[in-house]
């Protein structure tokens, strides 16, 4: 039998090549052809079946056979009942989770009428700052019935709160109640950039949560370990996979200082990765980081129950790689994302509207971003057997290769005394802007090909409608504060207040005095206010 | 005698924390031979008015993606004015519409840079634009 060399040196040297680098968009070098001497792997130790350890095939035992991924896209803009609005009309369409964006303000820890928050309220998602925007948030939406995401970090433990508020004004107990809250402080340090105080007592607020929630909310995940902001902010796919692993291998790792056993808290947390453009790439990004989660669970943090193992995530196509230039091609973009995503494995599946680098999306783009993953399910095909790109050479092969590279990642930061350090140092931070970097002077050699950007560019462009936020809005909102803030009893949201601030100093779980406090009316901002008092105010170190 | 480099801060504005643009500009400024300040997130518009003085720049490039921008392009620019530096060239970049462009450059904001633009344009842009302050 002919070896791969001696087809390269032959058949495929005579045959023509187009020039250029033939390299993922991480800049992964991608061979001609796999065949079986590229794969390393052993089916048995290291592939597998779905459902069965190391997982690589897929968490479950039927996947999308059994049930399909989880249509979750994610909405919010201006005032409560704007997004309540939404919910209804996405629930309406065939979605079957929710996913909340937050506004700025929520999201760094602001009351709606803080000055800090002047001409922000209501445009990068909706506004909340008490309990009652909560209530019209989910107005008219079980929480037993409807599970729903919440993206939002350094002020995660106040909407989780006001969250299980609601429900508990629903008259729905806390063990009913299914959903995410991203809370990965350690991926804002390196990604995100949303903090109040720095990375120590942000992640003691996150272990108080993954305690709490083992305890007293048994169907909530209170972690969305995230590789998806990682790779917006630039890094590569290899990079996504490890810094996001080592960020989870670092909550995972305090929870267990703290005194909790791996199986009580590790089945909840979950995972949101990026996908991104390259097809193969990301197909085997998912399978390894599958593979290589299992493996650190059992090997390094000694798991028992296999539901500590397996790598459940959520996914969301590529931000970044969407183009403001014809906004129509990103439904094509978006498509083979979501494919991707689907051919790897994912639990739960947002996928972007066309108009997303212009805006937040219309009502008629995220139907069309809906429908996309509707017809993948029902039209594509490719549900109807679980881990199809399995076997394939290249995928096993970038499966084998992406988990090596990943796992020397790993070993560095490790060798650096872990994540917290490792961001202290500023590690990740740079490595991701020097990828960052590195891409787009590639695009701007035109190494890297952007259509409709740096080709096929169109000498005019067809406007497309856009949604606009009021800004009347913001005025409305910070009335209803004010409102709120003079009408309650302040005496009892100062008392709750101290309450939290003596449970910051003693290190008792926060959640308790904050899920009191936001009974009491107090707001996001004054919760986080405490923070910034007890824990101090992180800034950003800056680096280039 | 020596030509005086050009003095630019790169500032991020406001609660909005997607820096990759800002600190990719921020080095190919630095790369195009400019003397490059960047001040990092979440600064308000007061504290980038008084980097601005403290660091006696010729312009100044705001990065906003919050779309926030209509609040807060215009008080970086009244910031400045009450410090007594309009001459500073205040240019910028983000998610700004079509629309908020022109009504932008109707404020006095110099050039706008939006989605598809490359460093390069925006380094030859300073360098043909841009002019040390008296």
């Amino acid at each position: 039998m002919k070896t791969k060399q001696d087809w390269l040196a032959t058949t495929y040297k005579k045959a023509e090549e187009r020039p250029g680098r033939f390299s993922t968009v991480s800049d992964l070098d991608i061979a001609p052809l796999y065949t079986p001497d590229d794969v390393k792997s052993d089916y048995a130790a290291d592939v597998g079946y779905p459902g069965e350890y190391p997982y690589t095939r897929g968490v479950y035992g039927s996947m999308y056979r059994g049930r399909l991924w989880t249509m979750r896209q994610f909405a919010g803009f201006g005032l409560p009942e704007d997004t309540n609005r939404r919910f209804h009309f996405l629930l309406a369409q065939g979605q079957d989770g929710l996913s909340t964006a937050f506004d700025m303000p929520v999201l760094m820890g602001y009351d709606a009428d803080h000055e800090r928050a002047k001409g922000e309220v209501g445009r990068e998602g909706v506004s909340v700052t008490s309990i009652h925007d909560m209530m019209r948030l989910f107005d008219r939406i079980p929480l037993d019935k409807v599970s729903t995401s919440m993206t939002v970090n350094c002020s995660a433990s106040i909407l989780l709160a006001m969250y299980l508020v609601v429900a508990e004004r629903q008259g729905i107990p806390w063990s009913s109640v299914g959903g995410t809250i991203q809370n990965d402080m350690l991926k804002e340090y390196i990604a995100q950039k949303e903090w109040i105080c720095p990375p120590r007592p942000a992640l003691r607020v996150v272990t108080d949560m993954i305690e709490f929630c083992a305890r007293k909310v048994p169907r909530w995940h209170a972690v969305s370990i995230s590789g998806y902001h990682i790779r917006e902010a630039g890094s590569t796919a290899v990079q996504e996979l490890a810094f996001t692993i080592a960020d989870g291998i670092c909550y995972v790792e305090d929870a267990v200082k703290r005194g909790l056993e791996v199986d009580q808290f590790a089945q909840r947390l979950s995972f949101f990765w990026n996908l991104h453009n390259d097809f193969l790439e990301e197909v085997a990004k998912l399978r390894a980081a599958r593979r290589m989660w299992a493996r650190i669970m059992k090997e390094r943090f000694g798991a028992k129950n296999p539901r500590s193992m397996i790598l459940r995530t959520h996914a969301q196509t590529a931000g970044a790689s969407l183009t403001a230039q014809q906004p129509i091609n990103n439904v094509v973009r978006v498509t083979i994302q979501a494919l991707a995503g689907v051919l790897g494995g994912v639990q739960s599946l947002h996928t972007n509207s066309m108009d997303e680098t212009l805006a937040l999306p219309t009502e008629q783009a995220v139907m069309v971003a809906l429908r996309t993953q509707q017809i993948i399910a029902e039209e594509s095909g490719v549900t109807n057997t679980i881990d199809p790109l399995g076997g394939s050479y290249a995928i096993e092969a970038l499966t084998d290769r992406m988990e090596r590279e990943a796992l020397e990642y790993i070993k560095r930061i490790d060798d650096m005394g872990g994540m917290i350090k490792a961001i202290e140092t500023g590690y990740p931070q740079r490595e991701i802007a020097e990828a960052a970097f590195h891409y787009q002077r590639q695009l701007e050699r035109d190494e890297k090909i952007v259509v409709g950007v740096n080709k096929y560019s169109a000498p005019e462009e067809l406007p497309i409608e856009t949604l606009k936020i009021d800004p009347a809005l913001e005025e409305l909102q910070v009335q209803r504060v004010r409102k709120m803030k003079r009408e309650r009893n302040s005496a009892a949201v100062r008392e709750s207040l101290a309450r939290v601030a003596e449970a910051c100093r003693s290190g008792e779980n926060l959640m308790d005095p904050i899920c009191e406090a936001v009974r009491r009316e107090a707001t996001i901002g004054e919760v986080c206010d405490v923070f910034r008092t007890e824990f101090g105010v992180y800034t950003d170190p800056g680096w280039l | 005698m020596a030509e005086k480099r050009l003095r630019i801060l790169v500032a991020k504005p406001g609660l909005d924390g997607h820096d990759r643009g800002a600190k990719i500009i921020a080095r190919a400024l630095r790369d195009g031979g400019f003397e490059v300040i960047y001040t990092g997130l979440h600064q308000t518009p007061e504290m980038i008015a008084e980097a601005a003085v403290q660091e006696d720049v010729d312009a100044v490039g705001l990065s906003v993606l919050s779309g926030a921008h209509m609040t807060l392009f215009p008080e970086v620019m009244r910031a400045l004015k009450d410090r007594g530096v309009s001459d500073v060239a205040v240019f910028g970049g983000g998610i700004i519409p079509e629309d908020d462009v022109k009504k932008l450059h109707d404020l006095g904001v110099r050039e706008v840079f939006t989605p598809g633009a490359s460093t390069e344009d925006i380094v030859k842009w300073v360098h043909d634009n841009v002019h040390p302050r008296q």
